[in-house]
């Protein structure tokens, strides 16, 4: 296939298609009636999965570049670069571009079930918020990276709002404004790079702050902490995340679902530019502080909530923690895994969030809004904290012996097993793997059988130079205790709803639904089984990223093309 | 001129971020919108404020930069009065939303946020709109009539 677009002449162009094809799927959805919902999915889906062929082929040819990855550079207006419009794939992005065109495939198969119709214009919204995300993705420059910013969130707030009702509109309306709010602050950090600086290409950024004077480099400084803000809010680091659980919960499954991956835009962007243009900055301890409060945070909730749609919530942030903290203590290794742990984890919380929905309509009977909540009660304990009706969490319940479990049911609740292995992080899931590497990478920065052969492990890890430090023993700590903590809420979770349940008949299952999640768990399980050559992915782009000169060189030395 | 655009700019910020912690959804609009527009001038300030400069290059001048105004912030503040225009028209459609459904302009609706478990000194639901509860900055009584058709 890259044969066949070579010969083409569209390999150049490669960079770009992935912005333009959502982009033009859209449009075209846009002259179809609003009620062609199969037309329109059927769009929708040869889009979003040709978008996910074209990543993979984008990753690919990054990744064959060597140690140092190529970045291929496209200038969109033909422009040298600190002038136009630069779009850059490296192999961070391409990662990031693949795993939310993934995640994006799946959320779409399963809207065409029944999420689809629930209101009008779902498919033409959902292929912007693609675009958006494939632009934040892509983008080299600090000003189109908030116009793909608004884009991706425009959409958002049509998808969060799709199928309104009193709780989408509420939770909606906290999410615009925060959003909003946050935006200015983008704008404001962005105003300030430019106003010192003199330019918003992501790359000139990196050459010329280093040799601002003291007053226009704290000026940049400054900029660069609001502009932190926005991507913390977007990241749901806390204090700024308490929008989050209830937005997921209100919005619909595959939506939801998407939004999974819009929260790790925020730690995209900070990655991105954090290793670029501010290298060295001290505000990695704020990100470390806010990632360890972030778990803390996700963890207690986790063992708080009673809804599915909750649960899923607070592991969304729980990862976003792990992920933020683990860019904090600055180590290349920890990065690496910590980039593992964020694919891990999304496909995760994807699968998750579209589960509960299939969890949740069998336990309601087929109706998509349950009796507790339309009498505004919790969906387990009552206000006195008994269980409700129809829950009989009594040891001495009467079994029904003898009765074979049904396929449907036991398919639902293997699949909610391998999402609570992969959220909890225990074997033998990519959930497992992510932290055994996280916390490898923290203890031991040269690798497993490096390093500590000469002395007993435990001395070893004690007397090493590289200890963690208490930050570090902090983080570790958490993250096992985020295990058990997981698996308390989850086992819970799954008592109340497989293992109590009473006079309950068979889920149904559709293909539409069980398809994507049955992919996205595949892809944890395919993600545990490769982790080797996944594992040497990530370590060579976190390698990348600490080199940002190569980065600069690429996008400064592109050459326009010349008009024959 | 400089202390009196960073004046201007400050007041305009200062009221919007006043108004956007308020918590009655028009007041957060309008201190949103205010927000924008001080973000717009503080874009618009960091091409340096100049009088009776040329944007763009002219054959008599010199080509030096202290004949020329930069052109790029104003493109800038552009896009972001375009995209600030639209979100602000999307969140008023939200508002109005809101008020049709909860029967009341606060920003949180008419109860505590719905969670697991209520507050169970919760008022009732929205079907009897005299128990609605007394917020300290509903000194209006037009706030609080309910809806008189579908929004």
């Amino acid at each position: 296939m890259t044969g066949l677009l070579h010969a083409l002449g569209a390999r150049d162009h490669l960079v770009v298609a992935p912005i333009l094809l959502p982009m033009l799927a859209a449009a075209a959805m846009l002259l179809l009636r609003a009620d062609r919902f199969r037309l329109q999915a059927a769009f929708g889906i040869a889009s979003t999965g040709l978008g996910f062929l074209l990543s993979v082929l984008l990753l690919v040819q990054v990744h064959q570049g060597g140690p140092d990855g190529s970045t291929a550079v496209y200038l969109a207006g033909n422009w040298k670069a600190p002038f136009g419009i630069t779009l850059v794939a490296d192999r961070l992005s391409a990662f990031m571009l693949v795993l939310a065109h993934g995640i994006a495939l799946g959320a779409l198969v399963f809207s065409t079930a029944r999420w689809q119709r629930v209101g009008v214009h779902f498919h033409p919204l959902f292929q912007l918020q693609v675009m958006g995300l494939a632009g934040a993705f892509l983008t080299g420059d600090l000003f189109n990276l908030f116009v793909f910013f608004e884009i991706l969130l425009a959409a958002s707030y049509g998808l969060l709002l799709h199928g309104s009702g009193g709780a989408r509109v509420q939770a909606g309306m906290h999410y615009v404004a925060l959003n909003l709010a946050a935006s200015s602050l983008f704008l404001i950090g962005a105003a300030l790079v430019y106003g010192s600086t003199g330019t918003l290409n992501m790359a000139d950024l990196a050459q010329r702050i280093p040799q601002l004077l003291p007053g226009d480099a704290a000026l940049a400084r400054t900029g660069a902490a609001l502009l932190a803000v926005t991507f913390l809010t977007k990241a749901a680091a806390w204090p700024l995340n308490f929008w989050l659980v209830r937005t997921y919960a209100a919005a619909t499954p595959p939506a939801a679902a998407l939004f999974a991956v819009m929260s790790k835009v925020g730690l995209y962007t900070l990655l991105r530019l954090g290793t670029l243009c501010f290298p060295g900055a001290d505000g990695n301890l704020v990100l470390l502080v806010m990632g360890l409060a972030t778990i803390a945070f996700g963890v207690v909730g986790l063992l708080a909530s009673q809804r599915l749609a909750y649960l899923a919530g607070y592991a969304l942030l729980v990862s976003s923690g792990t992920v933020l903290s683990a860019i904090g203590l600055e180590k290349p290794g920890l990065t690496a895994a910590a980039l593992y742990y964020l694919a891990s984890s999304s496909l995760g919380a994807s699968a998750f969030l579209m589960l509960t929905d299939i969890v949740e309509r069998w336990r309601n009977g087929g109706a998509v809004f349950a009796a507790y909540q339309q009498s505004r009660e919790a969906p387990f304990l009552g206000r006195d904290l008994k269980p409700l009706r129809g829950i009989d969490l009594d040891e001495e319940q009467d079994q029904p012996t003898g009765q074979t479990l049904p396929t449907a049911t036991a398919l639902v609740g293997l699949a909610f097993v391998m999402c609570a292995l992969v959220l909890a992080g225990l074997p033998p899931l990519s959930g497992f793997t992510a932290k055994v590497a996280l916390l490898t990478s923290l203890f031991n920065p040269q690798g497993l059988g490096h390093g500590v052969t000469d002395v007993s492990v435990g001395a070893g890890i004690l007397a090493h130079p590289n200890t963690p430090g208490i930050a570090g023993w902090l983080f570790a700590a958490l993250l096992v205790g985020t295990g058990l903590a997981c698996l308390l809420g989850f086992s819970r979770a799954a008592i109340r709803n497989f293992w109590a349940a009473q006079g309950r008949g068979v889920p149904s299952l559709r293909l539409a639904e069980c398809l994507p999640i049955g992919v996205l768990l595949a892809a944890c399980l395919a993600l545990t089984v490769l982790g080797g050559p996944v594992l040497d992915y990530f370590e060579a782009t976190a390698g990348a990223l600490q080199r940002p000169q190569v980065y600069v060189q690429a996008v400064l030395q592109q050459r326009a093309v010349t008009t024959p | 001129m400089e202390a009196i655009l960073a004046i201007a700019i400050g007041v305009v910020a200062s009221t919007g971020v006043w108004l956007m912690l308020r918590g009655r959804t028009f007041q957060v609009v309008i201190g949103l919108a205010l927000l924008s527009y001080a973000v717009n001038l503080f874009i618009f300030a960091t091409g340096r404020l100049s009088v009776d400069r040329e944007p763009v290059l002219l054959g008599p001048l010199g080509a030096t930069l202290q004949h020329y105004d930069d052109p790029l912030p104003q493109a800038l503040v552009l896009t972001a009065i375009v995209i600030g225009f639209a979100m602000t028209a999307l969140l008023l459609v939200v508002t109005m939303a809101l008020r049709g459904l909860s029967g009341n302009d606060h920003v949180d609706g008419i109860h505590a946020p719905p969670g697991p478990r209520d507050d169970p000194a919760a008022p009732p639901p929205p079907s009897a709109p005299s128990a609605l509860p007394a917020h300290r900055e509903d000194a209006g009584p037009a706030h609080d009539t309910p809806p008189k058709g579908p929004a």
